[in-house]
C-alpha cells in the first residue's frame, strides 16, 4: 500500500509515493534520482549511504523514508555552494588527495560536515572518532583526516555553512 | 629558497638548459608534469556525488536481474523447477546454467567456471539460476519460488583433508587428488648448500582468508540489441578486455559485437580482476528478454562469491653462512584454492618466485600445490602471491638475526640486492633502491635505538618487500602488446588519449594525462583521457600486477614520438629552423639554439592539421620476455616464467605496536615506511597508495578472516562481523618516497600499488615479538591468540622456575 509523502531534500520538496517499508536510500537514489548517496553494504555498517537529517549524519540504508517527513535532508548533491563552487570540505578532499575510488566520499564528506558543524576546531582524535562509522578501503584514512583538518582551517576563517 | 626566487635573475639559464648545464632534451629527469602532486582529474565530480558508477545508471526499459544461490557447499543438482517463478507477474525470464555451459576463466588453459552452476555446485552460495523481472522486489520474490533439488556430497573445507579424501570425493572430475596444479622448482644444489650453512631455521606459517572489501559491490548493466546483435555491457571491473573475451566465449557472440564500458569503479584490489557471474547473468538475461538488465550484488553476495587471498600453509627453511649471507632457501607451499581455478596457477608460481627477492638467494627450492576446497574461490588480492611468502621470509629472517646475535636490519642490508641483479631463476632487476628503503625506514623510525629496549608490551619490528611492475607474460590468447594507446591531436579536442586502461580508483587516468602532457610538452589539464572502454580505447590488459603506470607510460612515450616529430617539422618550417633542434616545453615550441624563434604549440598544431587533418599516433608496450631458467644448468623450470617483470618496486616498513596484555588487543601505533617507486609521477597519489596499502594489511594481519561453518556456509558475510580497520585503528603514518629513477623505465617509473602491502604482516609480527617475546605463525593475530600465548608463556616460565629452583 503506497502513500504519498513529502520529503525535503537539499531545500527542495519532493512528493514521492512510498511503501511503509521503503528505505530512504532507495527513495533518494531511485525515486528522487540523486545517486550521489551510495549503497556499500545495506546493513548500516559502512557509512557510504550517510546523509544529514536535520544536520545529523544518518544511515539512509537503515532509515525508513516515511520517518523522514518534515525533516531537512541533505545529500552530497546539496553541498555545493553558489555558482557551483565546491564546499570547503569538498575542496579539501580534492586538494589533499583524500579521494581515490570515490565510493565512500559522499558519506565521508557529509560525516565530516556534521562534525565540523558541531566542532569547528576539532582535535585529530575527535575527527577519527566521528568518522569511525565511515569505512574507506582505498586511502588508509590519513589524507581524509588531513582534508578535514584543512577544511577546519578554512571553516574557522570563513565560517561557511 | 622560496619558489618565487627561482624566477630571479640569478637563476636564469639559457632556455632549454637546466641548472647543471645539460640540454633539456638530454636530461630525462627534468620534468614539469611528471613528479607533481596534481589533484585527480575526477576529484571534483567524485566529491560532488556526480561520478556515475554502474549502479547509478538506468537505461530506457531497464529491468533487474537476481541470482538464486546454492544452499549446499558441494552437491549434485538433481532438478531445478522454476515454473512457479515464471508465473509470478512481473517476471520476464529465468535462466539456469545449462543455457550457457561454456567455461570461462582468466587462465585459458584452466578455465573451469560457468556463468551459473552446471550439474553440480562447489561452494555455498554458488549461483544456480537467475531471474529477470520488472523490479528488484519481484525478482527477489521469484527466487523464492525456484525449487532446486540437491544430492549433497561430502564438503571439503581444508586443503589437506581435500587431498586425503580425494579418492572418496572429487571437487572437479578432471583434477585428480583435488589438486588444481602443482609444481617443483629447483635452482642450484639446495641440500649441499644447507649442509654447509652455519645457521639454519625452519618454520611453518599459516595465513588467513581475507577478502578485498571494496565498497562498491559488483554491478553489471547489459544491453543487448536484438536487431543488430550487439551487446553493450557496463561493469565494475578491473579488466575490461579479459571480461570482453570471456563474455564472447560464454555467450558465443563475436568479440567485435561486444562492447565493455567502465563507468566509475568503486575499488577493486583484485576482487574485480576476473569476470564475475553478475556480468554473465546480466548479459544472458538481456539477450533473453531483449531489454537492458542490471544486476547488483548485495554485500553478502560479494562475500560468498569473493575471490579473496589464498590461505597458504607454508614451510620455509633458510640457511645462512657464518657471516650471515643467505645460502639456501627451501619453500613448501600448500594453497587453498577454493572451488574454482581462477588465477590459480599464476598465484601458485608467484609465491614460488617471491623467495628470490629482495635478497640474494644462490640456491632455492620450491614445492607447491594449489588444492581445491568447497569454499568461495580464492584469487587475486592486492599483492597477489607475495604477501604470504613475504610474511614467512621476513619473520624467519628476524629469527635468524636473533640467532646470529645481530640486528634484523644488519642481516637484511647484508643480503639486500642492488641494481642489475640477476636472480638464480633468471629474474632480472634493472634497478633497485631497496637498501635506501631499509636505511630510510630504520633511520627515521629510530629502529636501531628502540628495538629490544622498549618496555614489555611495546615493540618495534621491521620488514622489507618488493613487487613486480607488471608481468612479463600475458594470459590473453596471443602475445599482442600488453598496452596500446592512441593519441589524437587536433584543433577541436586538443589532445585526446584513448586507452582502455581501468581507473579503479588508483588514479591511472590522472597519471596517464600527466605522462602524455610531459612527453608532448603541454599541461596535464590539456589531455583528455578516454579510458575503460573496449570500443573507444585501444587494448589494455587491465589494472592488476601493478602494471599500468609503467605499461601505459611506455606506450604513451612511443605514441608521442611521431606526434612531436610532425609538430616540430611544421614549426621548424614556419620559423625557418631545423626540426631536430626544436624543443617543446610548456605549450611552446622553440629552437634550442635560437630561442627567439618560438611559437605557441597550438599554432603549430593548427598549421599541421589545416594541411593534413587530425594528427593521430599509436604507441604500444610489450614487456621483455625473459625465460625462467635455472641459471646454473640453463634448464627451463616449470612455472618459472611467472615472476618476471620489466622492473621491480621495493619498500621497507617499521611498525611500532602496543600489546594490551589484559585484553590481548594489539595496537599499531606508528608506521614508518620508505618506498622505491622510481619516479613518483604523482607523489600525492603514491602516498595514497602506500597509506591505503598499509591499512589494508593491518586489517588482514590483525582482524580480517572469513569464517565458514562445517557445511561451508559463510558466517561473516557482512561488514559487521567481518571487521575492517576504521579511522580508530589508523596509526601515525610516516611514508617516504626515496629518491629513485629507473633509467630503463619510461619516465623512470616503477610500481607502488602492491609493493607497499608486502612488508606489513611481518613488520607487525616482528614488532609483537619485540613487545611480548612471542612469535606468531598464524594469521590473523587475534586477542584470543595473544592471551592464550601469554598464558602458555607464563605457565612455561613458572614450570621452568620450579625446576630451576
Amino acid at each position: 500500500m503506497k502513500q504519498l509523502i513529502e520529503l525535503t531534500i537539499n531545500n527542495r520538496i519532493y512528493e514521492v509515493a512510498v511503501d511503509a517499508r521503503d528505505l530512504l536510500l532507495d527513495v533518494v537514489r531511485k525515486k528522487v534520482g540523486l545517486t550521489g548517496t551510495k549503497k556499500g553494504c545495506g546493513d548500516g555498517d559502512c557509512g557510504a549511504c550517510t546523509v544529514l537529517i536535520d544536520g545529523k549524519p544518518e544511515l539512509a540504508c537503515i532509515k525508513l523514508a516515511i520517518a523522514c517527513q518534515g525533516k531537512k535532508i541533505t545529500t552530497i548533491e546539496g553541498l555545493a555552494q553558489e555558482g557551483g563552487a565546491l564546499h570547503p570540505i569538498q575542496q579539501a578532499f580534492v586538494d589533499q588527495g583524500a579521494v581515490q575510488c570515490g565510493f565512500c566520499t559522499p558519506g565521508m564528506i557529509l560525516s565530516s560536515k556534521a562534525l565540523l558543524d558541531r566542532k569547528p576546531n576539532p582535535t585529530q582524535h575527535y575527527i577519527k572518532h566521528e568518522l569511525s562509522g565511515n569505512i574507506c578501503r582505498c586511502t588508509g584514512y590519513k589524507k581524509i583526516i588531513e582534508a578535514v583538518e584543512a577544511a577546519a582551517k578554512v571553516w574557522s576563517i570563513k565560517g561557511v555553512q | 629558497m622560496e619558489k618565487d626566487d627561482l624566477k630571479s635573475k640569478w637563476n636564469l639559464t639559457p632556455e632549454g638548459w637546466n641548472l647543471e648545464g645539460v640540454p633539456a632534451y638530454q636530461d630525462e629527469k627534468k620534468y614539469t608534469q611528471v613528479g607533481r602532486s596534481v589533484p585527480r582529474v575526477d576529484g571534483a565530480i567524485k566529491v560532488k556525488g556526480e561520478a556515475i558508477y554502474t549502479g547509478d545508471m538506468t537505461l530506457p526499459g531497464m529491468v533487474y536481474g537476481k541470482i538464486k544461490r546454492s544452499t549446499y557447499a558441494h552437491a549434485i543438482i538433481k532438478k531445478i523447477d522454476y515454473s512457479k517463478a515464471l508465473e509470478l507477474p512481473g517476471v520476464l525470464a529465468v535462466i539456469t546454467g545449462e543455457e550457457a555451459p561454456n567455461r570461462w576463466g582468466i587462465v585459458p588453459q584452466a578455465a573451469n567456471e560457468t556463468a551459473l552452476a552446471v550439474g553440480k555446485v562447489r561452494f555455498y552460495g554458488e549461483g544456480v539460476a537467475a531471474v529477470a523481472a520488472l523490479d528488484e522486489e519481484t525478482a527477489e520474490a521469484a527466487l523464492e519460488l525456484i525449487e532446486v533439488e540437491y544430492e549433497p556430497l561430502p564438503v571439503l573445507l581444508d586443503p589437506f583433508e581435500s587431498m586425503e579424501r580425494a579418492k572418496e570425493v572429487l571437487i572437479h572430475e578432471d583434477s585428480s587428488g583435488n589438486i588444481m596444479n602443482k609444481g617443483d622448482q629447483v635452482y642450484g644444489d639446495v641440500d649441499k648448500a644447507f649442509a654447509q650453512c652455519e645457521y639454519v631455521l625452519e618454520r611453518e606459517f599459516h595465513t588467513n582468508y581475507p577478502q578485498h572489501g571494496f565498497l562498491e559491490p559488483h554491478t553489471a548493466l547489459a544491453s543487448y540489441d536484438p536487431q543488430s546483435g550487439h551487446l553493450h555491457l557496463w561493469a565494475s571491473t578491473q579488466v575490461p578486455h579479459y571480461l570482453h573475451r570471456q563474455m564472447s566465449i560464454v555467450l558465443e557472440i563475436p568479440m567485435n559485437k561486444i562492447r565493455v564500458t567502465l563507468p566509475a569503479i568503486g575499488g577493486g584490489f583484485g576482487g574485480k580482476g576476473e569476470a564475475a557471474p553478475s556480468e554473465f547473468v546480466a548479459c544472458l538475461l538481456s539477450r533473453k528478454v531483449g531489454r537492458p538488465v542490471k544486476v547488483t550484488y548485495e554485500r553478502n553476495e560479494v562475500f560468498v562469491t569473493n575471490k579473496g587471498r589464498h590461505p597458504c600453509h607454508m614451510k620455509l627453511k633458510i640457511g645462512l653462512d657464518k657471516d650471515g649471507y643467505i645460502q639456501a632457501v627451501d619453500f613448501d607451499n600448500t594453497l587453498d584454492k577454493g572451488a574454482y581455478s581462477g588465477w590459480g596457477v599464476v598465484v601458485l608460481f608467484y609465491t614460488a618466485s617471491m623467495i628470490h627477492l629482495p635478497y640474494k638467494v644462490p640456491n632455492a627450492r620450491f614445492r607447491g600445490r594449489s588444492v581445491y576446497t568447497n569454499k568461495p574461490s580464492t584469487g587475486a588480492m592486492r599483492g597477489l602471491g607475495g604477501v604470504q611468502p613475504r610474511w614467512a621470509m621476513e619473520c624467519l629472517m628476524d629469527e635468524l638475526a636473533e640467532m646470529m646475535g645481530i640486528s634484523s636490519y644488519e642481516l637484511k642490508m647484508k643480503n639486500a640486492i642492488e641494481s642489475g641483479h640477476t636472480c638464480i631463476n633468471n629474474m632480472f632487476v634493472p634497478h633497485s633502491e631497496f637498501k635506501k628503503c631499509l636505511e630510510t625506514a630504520v633511520d627515521k623510525s629510530g629502529y636501531q635505538d628502540k628495538h629490544g629496549k622498549l618496555p614489555f608490551g611495546k615493540g618495534i619490528g621491521m620488514a622489507g618487500g618488493y613487487y613486480i611492475t607488471g608481468t612479463a607474460y600475458t594470459l590473453y590468447q596471443n602475445y599482442k602488446p600488453h598496452t596500446s594507446v592512441m593519441i589524437r591531436v587536433d584543433t577541436e579536442a586538443g589532445v585526446t588519449l584513448f586507452c582502455a586502461a581501468a581507473d579503479i580508483g588508483q588514479g591511472s587516468n590522472t597519471v596517464m594525462a600527466q605522462m602524455a602532457a610531459e612527453e608532448l610538452g603541454i599541461h596535464f589539464e590539456d589531455v583528455h583521457v578516454q579510458a575503460g572502454d573496449t570500443e573507444i580505447g585501444a587494448f589494455d590488459l587491465g589494472s592488476f600486477a601493478s602494471r599500468l603506470t609503467y605499461a601505459s607510460g611506455a606506450a604513451i612515450k612511443m605514441a608521442c614520438v611521431e606526434i612531436n616529430q610532425k609538430i616540430k617539422e611544421t614549426a621548424a618550417g614556419l620559423l625557418g629552423c631545423r626540426a631536430d633542434q626544436m624543443v617543446i616545453k610548456n605549450r611552446e615550441i622553440y629552437s634550442i639554439y635560437e630561442t627567439k624563434k618560438r611559437i605557441p604549440w597550438e599554432k603549430a598544431v593548427e598549421a599541421y592539421t589545416s594541411i593534413n587533418g587530425s594528427l593521430v599516433s599509436m604507441g604500444n608496450f610489450s614487456p621483455p620476455r625473459r625465460k625462467g631458467i635455472d641459471l646454473i644448468t640453463g634448464n627451463r623450470v616449470q612455472g618459472a616464467n611467472i615472476g618476471h617483470s620489466p622492473t621491480f618496486g621495493f619498500s621497507a616498513q617499521v611498525h611500532e605496536v602496543e600489546v594490551d596484555v589484559e585484553t590481548g588487543r594489539i595496537y599499531v601505533k606508528k608506521v614508518t615506511e620508505a618506498g622505491d617507486c622510481g619516479t613518483p609521477v604523482n607523489p600525492m597519489s603514491v602516498e595514497g597508495q602506500v597509506e591505503g596499502s598499509i591499512m589494508f594489511n593491518i586489517g588482514a594481519c590483525l582482524y580480517e578472516d572469513q569464517k565458514l561453518d562445517v557445511s561451508g556456509k559463510h558466517l561473516n558475510p557482512n561488514f559487521h562481523d567481518y571487521k575492517m580497520p576504521t579511522t580508530m585503528e589508523m596509526p601515525e603514518m610516516d611514508t617516504n618516497i626515496v629518491e629513485s629513477y629507473d633509467p630503463t623505465a619510461p619516465f623512470g617509473v616503477k610500481e607502488t600499488g602492491e609493493g607497499a602491502v608486502q612488508p606489513t604482516f611481518p613488520a607487525i609480527t616482528n614488532a609483537i615479538y619485540d613487545a611480548i617475546g612471542i612469535r606468531f605463525y598464524n594469521l590473523p593475530i587475534t586477542p584470543d591468540m595473544v592471551l592464550k600465548a601469554l598464558k602458555d608463556k607464563a605457565k612455561e616460565a613458572a614450570g621452568c622456575d620450579e625446576v630451576c629452583e
